[in-house]
């Protein structure tokens, strides 16, 4: 049976990161799973986790009031969904919604955070991992809103 | 005082619209016939032809067919404008003037013995199909196909019924995504940069051919690069405004080179000092 060690220390985003450092996530990981169509958190909910994503899709969605809402993203297998438990006010800033069964492990915000005040050089690993994260969506986003494809 | 011929590239051939199929609510593929003759019509996959609508105008289009399959010429087409929207509404009859091929065509010989990494935005599928096509067909002479194609919407990819064969042919990865989703799509959303971390690239080992709007292909070899594929080893197909198709009228004039002559398939080494000037 896999550990969540190893499935941590396998996972991509960690990809590098020392042993110790992996057995200090461990203790806010969690294994969790997520039926088709169901909801793994809402906008506007605190944010308390992030997850790495093991298996599955998930469509990071915009509410539209009176419309059907819009889906931005789409997230797969050795993607991570969700960062907001690392900027204050901690809360959620889309739906995040499971298009098929997706497995991941939950890494407690609350939790990691205690640990990163603690251990900067955890901080610091973690920071570098999501601040990859940030720029890349920040780049799709600005491709996005060219709307390449769009102009007549 | 010269004399026009039957070979002379300034010479529209008559063609036959055969087929006229709906891709999307505004993109059509015509399928075209040499009106009375039995034409080869080979041409290179990445090649593009002078279509002439009569009464509203010449159109460099690209040519999206098998190029095995002699005798037709296949063309995908966005109507966006006026003379575009008179090809799209042609039906099965109707004439068209034909010139070409014309142009340097993607590097198949050179992709042979490597992976093949196709990367198309939008209509930027068309001229990418026949490489498809021609890997497909000689799958035994190249390693792993990748397509990797964006387009703005769901209802807005182009071969959808297509794009599901190719996915399930051997040593194949078919990735489609599109920048914008709605509750009935259940594929990738995300721009076309965003499927390269599912492609298993072997960078070393592999040609890219990419296709799409210009500010796209900057993104894409980008993505590539870091993905570890040579400069040397991407290619790219560029667009302006043809107008004679021969390098004469210099309308399609990029920096040194004129599109329609010496492309419009480059090498992105070629290309990258051109792609980053300011307003070029």
């Amino acid at each position: 049976m896999e550990t969540l060690e190893r499935i941590i220390a396998d996972h991509p985003f960690f990809s590098g990161l020392e042993s110790y450092y992996t057995n200090l996530l461990v203790g806010c990981a969690t294994n969790v799973r997520f039926p088709a169509d169901t909801y793994i958190f809402k906008e506007g909910q605190e944010a308390n986790e992030f997850y790495l994503i093991r298996t599955g899709k998930v469509a990071l969605e915009v509410f539209r009031p009176q419309r059907q809402p819009v889906m931005v993203s789409t997230l797969a297998e050795g993607d991570i969904l969700g960062w907001s438990w690392l900027i204050p006010p901690y809360q959620r800033k889309f739906y995040a919604h499971a298009l098929e069964d997706t497995r991941a492990i939950a890494l407690d915000g609350k939790c990691l955070r205690t640990k990163c005040e603690q251990n900067h050089d955890l901080g610091y690993e973690l920071l570098k991992r999501f601040s990859q994260i940030m720029a890349q969506h920040l780049e799709g986003t600005l491709f996005q809103v060219l709307d390449v494809y769009g102009g007549k | 005082m010269s004399v026009a011929t039957v070979n002379d590239p300034m010479v529209p051939q008559p063609y036959l619209v055969r087929q006229v199929t709906k891709e999307t609510p505004d993109t059509f593929t015509l399928t075209l016939e040499p009106e009375g003759r039995a034409d080869g019509n080979h041409f290179q996959p990445g090649q593009f032809s002078m279509l002439w609508v009569f009464g509203a105008g010449e159109l460099p289009i690209s040519i999206s067919g098998d190029p095995s399959k002699d005798g037709r010429l296949t063309y995908t087409v966005r109507s966006v404008g006026e003379a575009t929207h008179a090809l799209v509404s042609r039906t099965a009859g109707d004439a068209i003037g034909v010139r070409g091929p014309f142009g340097k065509g993607w590097p198949i010989g050179a992709a042979r013995g490597r992976d093949v990494v196709v990367v198309a935005g939008g209509i930027g599928l068309a001229p990418l199909r026949p490489v498809i096509y021609e890997v497909l067909r000689n799958r035994q002479h190249y390693g792993r196909l990748v397509v990797l194609y964006g387009a703005r919407s769901p209802r807005e990819l182009l071969y959808r019924k297509e794009l599901a064969v190719w996915a399930r042919q051997p040593d194949t990865q078919v990735l489609v995504t599109v920048d914008y989703g709605g509750l009935g799509w259940h594929g990738h959303v995300g721009v076309v940069t965003t499927l390269f971390k599912y492609a298993r690239l072997q960078g070393a080992r592999s040609v890219a051919m990419v296709c799409g709007p210009e500010i796209m292909m900057r993104f894409v070899t980008r993505e590539l690069e870091a993905h570890g594929l040579a400069r040397h080893d991407i290619y790219l197909s560029m667009e302006r405004n043809m107008k004679c198709a021969v390098g004469f009228c210099g309308h399609c004039q990029y920096g040194p080179h004129f599109i329609c002559r010496d492309g419009p398939v480059f090498g992105y080494e070629e290309m990258r000092p051109l792609l980053e000037k300011y307003e070029l």
